[in-house]
């Protein structure tokens, strides 16, 4: 057994996470540091005219106020249209639209002074509905992109006219979902310091992706790449959330400190980071699928409209993976897909753990049961006629091969462990006479299924058990580019000093470089020390995001693992009697063939530095070729894929329509678990965040304003929302994939929705298109009651 | 003015008595595992044990604590650094992700298990409804606080075992 498989779970920052030493960004102290707020307006669309700091800056305490007018570089930036302001200059584009940061000596102080900036603004009409900012006379959120349509993206398939042509049956729905917030637990923060020998300014924040923050931070202050160092700080989550908006509070901190030439420090209060912070889109589709009578799908049509809000940020690539796979894991011959990314005047929405496929799922996974259902077969019978398999062609046109096609793996993996065929016919399905359960058939089946007590379900309660299923093209697929970099420097007494382009973004990034690492080299866990993360010292290795920690990063460490092991192999081969390829390392020694003599990984390392040759190693892993025609939609959109699969046991109260989950039990294939407690805790994670999706979250902002602005209103899940979960790692490892690793982060967050969706039908015979799903339910009031008060 | 910190008598100031108790943590002391994350009392993040109950203190000030014991997360381990079994059982069961919820859901189950140191699944799940956690999901959270239970027998039974003092 591997080094690392033997390690039930590790990590490397959790000692210091347990005991509260972990120092993340609000944590680290400077000497003569200053604090700074930002300024918003009430406005969510409207011309500015002035923006009077006066009052503000004669406060006591108040060391200066910026505006975008101080800003020396860029003051727009964006990663694909660079639209986003470090401060709004011309316009107020929506409520969370920064105008001015006060800076000031203490917190409290900066606070109440932005309140004294006074904006003098002309309201223009806002455009709040994606449909009607696409009308022709709409009001323009950006008047010089000359339209309030962001990006468009298709795919063309087969014929689709013929297609519904040869159906038996259409399911034509339409479906909206709804703005959702990461609520990552730490709030966004950034401390910039001056460094005094060389003016460099090293930014210590709670960002997901330092090479984009370095590059907003160089592009406001117009200065080189290289006079910013992005330092790795514990992050406290982030969800895909802390890309853009994380980037600009670092870009405004470092403005402060740039000009002041003082540390400052700028922690978002909760309030500010839910007004201001992208969200996931919203969206709006309407869907057909047609089927014929032996159960197969014939064509789907559809169209997707997506409110990106005031500013572009990932809005193109959001929506391109949503048309990527806007059918799911299911073989369709002609499809029809259009796609809008669309500016208004709400909150911006960008990157979520999802990144445009929990949208899509929650439909699909909805639409292929109603399909079954018309043809008389069941939704397990009909997703085993139309899934893809080894060699399928997708949607786009790509062969599904050179790895794994593990969806009927996971899918007969979930429906065997919650014994779904069987708990099928229990549902309720609205009936008040429900055939489930029987005190005595309840209690057996229920208590294995890990529910609470495995009571039987009470008389004023309907039973209903749903899957779903999906699979995700790994990384960023012919979004970007897409390379990572790895820095392994053994020193001369045998340690090794690691660092990877991936950040830790809580996930355990680290952790699974680390373990990689040691397995390569068959030394042991203690021997390696993952160096704080420094743009300055790794390649620009793209952001963490996407799910491309582990493939890419570990895709990396295991390709500098085999470059030093090829250094350290030929320097060694002669006195080993063996080939430099037959050279062999474990047990933290370096093996010559068979039993031709050994030497102590140590004693190795000391020997290459007195013979000059450095143990030093970089590696670079390229994400494999991906195409796109943007014409068609055509295109090997993809290197590899993962499968996933996850069913739900729940109940829904007849009177008040509270749901309340029971079971839940999710299969993922993962190439290869490095850390599998940890490809665990993502897994749960992702269904806690897909249960909130389903039921409980919802961003509400009536006039463009939002309101649910802290997490007393905010409902993200308690442990009392969640039923006890099961997952089961399916291992493949990939081919294409340097460690055999694939991804988790995503997988796990897009399908439990729809499977909420099915099991909630199943129970009621109610049908819900629109999320959160409101199953009849009065509204619930806050569940920290009057403490939040 | 006296609080006890962690087994610590500290001297607060007139002067600190208004100000929050979490910036006193964390500015005066240094004792920045108690978090700020809602500012409200809604999430649990800045969760510290005052006369071993969970109290959330983002919303309270040094006032309220003067001649109170508190237990912040950094006085749980030994004072070698050993981890109490409760926190080595968060880190064997893979209940810890990004870790800024941790310290205060440390601290809310160190307190139940007190109490409660044979508790259901169940009960577990209720005890640490108020901290919330958007990274685990709970269920390894769950599975440490169960593991470190019978810790917390063994500690019961050397309580009980004790002579009464009149």
């Amino acid at each position: 057994m591997s080094t690392a498989t033997q390690k039930k779970c590790w990590r490397n920052d959790a000692y210091a996470k347990v005991t509260g030493k972990a120092k993340f960004t609000d944590d680290l102290k400077f000497v003569n540091v200053l604090h700074a707020a930002p300024v918003y307006s009430d406005f969510v669309h409207a011309r500015i005219k002035a923006i009077d700091t006066d009052i503000a800056e004669k406060v006591p305490g108040v060391v200066r106020v910026l505006t975008a007018k101080d800003v020396p570089g860029v003051n727009r930036f964006g990663q694909i249209i660079r639209d986003f302001r470090i401060f709004a200059d011309d316009k107020i584009r929506y409520h969370g639209d920064v105008v001015a940061i006060v800076v000031a000596e203490s917190r409290e102080i900066a606070i109440r002074a932005a309140q004294l900036v006074k904006v003098d603004a002309t309201p223009l009409p806002a455009v709040l509905d994606p449909e009607e900012a696409l009308k022709p006379d709409a009001v323009l959120v950006h008047e010089n992109h000359g339209t309030n349509l962001i990006n468009t993206h298709l795919v063309r398939r087969g014929n689709v006219e013929d297609g519904f042509k040869q159906a038996d049956f259409i399911i034509e729905e339409k479906f909206q979902t709804q703005t959702v917030e990461h609520a990552y637990m730490e709030t966004e923060a950034a401390v910039c310091v001056p460094r005094s020998t060389d003016g460099v300014l090293q930014v210590y924040g709670s960002m997901q992706h330092p090479f984009s923050t370095r590059r907003f931070v160089a592009a406001c202050l117009g200065v080189p790449l290289s006079e910013v160092e992005i330092i790795g700080t514990p992050m406290g989550g982030g969800f895909g959330g802390k890309d853009d908006t994380a980037a600009i509070v670092c870009a405004r901190t470092a403005l402060a400190a740039k000009l002041l030439n003082r540390p400052v420090k700028m922690m978002y209060r909760r309030e500010w980071s839910i007004r201001e912070s992208y969200k996931r889109h919203p969206y709006r589709v309407h869907y057909k699928m047609g089927v014929n009578k032996s159960g197969c799908i014939t064509a789907v049509q559809c169209k997707i409209i997506a409110d990106g809000g005031a500013y572009c940020s990932v809005t193109p690539w959001v929506t391109w993976r949503s048309t990527v796979q806007c059918c799911g894991p299911y073989f369709v011959e002609n499809v029809h897909c259009d796609t809008f990314g669309v500016y208004t005047n709400n909150v911006v929405a960008g990157a979520m753990r999802g990144f445009g496929s929990p949208q899509m799922n929650f439909i699909i996974e909805q639409v292929v049961e109603m399909a079954a259902e018309k043809v008389g077969i069941s939704g397990i019978e009909f997703r085993r006629r139309n899934m893809v398999r080894q060699g399928s062609i997708t949607i786009t046109g790509q062969k599904l091969d050179g790895h794994k096609v593990a969806m009927e793996q996971v899918f007969e993996t979930v429906l065997r462990e919650i014994d779904y065929e069987k708990k099928l016919k229990w549902c309720a399905h609205g009936q008040l006479e429900r055939r489930f359960p029987t005190r005595r058939e309840s209690s057996q089946p229920l208590q294995r299924a890990g529910s609470e007590t495995g009571a039987p379900i009470p008389d004023d309660e309907l039973y209903g058990i749903g899957l779903a299923m999906s699979y995700r093209g790994v990384s960023l697929g012919a979004e970007g580019v897409d390379f990572c970099a790895a820095i392994i420097n053994a020193q001369a007494d045998g340690s090794i000093l690691l660092e990877c382009g991936m950040h830790e973004n809580g996930q355990g990034a680290e952790s699974v470089m680390c373990l990689i690492c040691a397995e390569e080299l068959g030394v042991d866990l203690g021997c390696i020390r993952y160096r704080r993360s420094s743009t300055s010292s790794i390649p620009d290795s793209g952001t963490t995001v996407a799910s491309r920690a582990t493939i890419m990063g570990g895709g990396a460490v295991t390709l500098a693992a085999r470059e030093l092991k090829q250094k350290i192999a030929e320097a060694f081969c002669a006195r080993l009697h063996c080939a430099a390829n037959e050279v062999r390392f474990k047990h933290n020694f370096i093996w010559g063939k068979s039993d031709t003599g050994s030497i102590a990984f140590a004693d190795g390392m000391r020997e290459m530095w007195l013979m000059q040759k450095f143990p030093f190693a970089f590696g670079v892993f390229k994400a494999p070729r991906v195409t796109w025609d943007e014409h068609t939609g055509q295109g090997d959109a993809y290197f590899t894929w993962v499968y996933g699969c996850q069913a739900v046991e729940l109940t829904v109260n007849k009177r008040t329509g509270k749901v309340k989950l029971l079971n839940a039990v999710a299969a993922h294939d993962v190439g290869r678990a490095v850390n599998p407690e940890m490809v665990r805790g993502q897994i749960y994670g992702g269904m806690a965040m897909s249960t909130g999706y389903a039921l409980h979250e919802e961003v509400k902002a009536p006039d463009g304003k939002v309101t649910t602005l802290n997490l007393n209103n905010y409902r993200i899940p308690r442990s009392m929302d969640l039923p006890e979960m099961k997952v089961i790692i399916v291992e493949n490892p990939d081919p294409v994939s340097p460690s055999g690793a694939k991804s988790i982060g995503e997988p796990a967050n897009e399908i439990l929705a729809p499977a909420i969706a099915n099991a909630i039908y199943h129970a009621t015979g109610q049908r819900y298109f629109t999320l959160p799903i409101r199953s009849g339910a009065p509204p619930e009031p806050t569940t920290c009651g009057e403490e939040c008060k | 003015m006296k609080l006890f910190v962690n087994g610590r008598e500290i001297e607060a100031p007139e002067s600190a008595m208004q100000k929050r108790i979490v910036e006193f943590l964390r500015e005066d002391l240094d004792l920045t595992g108690a978090k700020n994350a809602c500012d409200i009392g809604a999430c649990g993040a800045c969760t510290i044990l005052v006369n071993d109950e969970p109290t959330r203190i983002c919303v309270k000030r040094v006032k309220d604590f003067v001649g109170q014991r508190i237990l912040t997360i950094e006085g749980l381990a030994a004072p070698d650094g050993t981890l109490h079994p409760l926190q080595q059982a968060f880190v064997d069961c893979g209940a810890i992700q990004c870790g800024f919820c941790t310290p205060g859901m440390v601290l809310t189950a160190h307190a139940f298990l007190l109490k409660n140191p044979r508790p259901t699944r169940d009960q577990i799940r209720q005890a640490i409804f108020k901290n919330l956690c958007r990274c685990t999901g709970y269920q390894q959270i769950i599975n440490a606080i169960e593991k470190a239970a019978p810790h917390y027998q063994k500690t019961e039974a050397i309580e009980s075992a004790k002579p009464a003092i009149a």
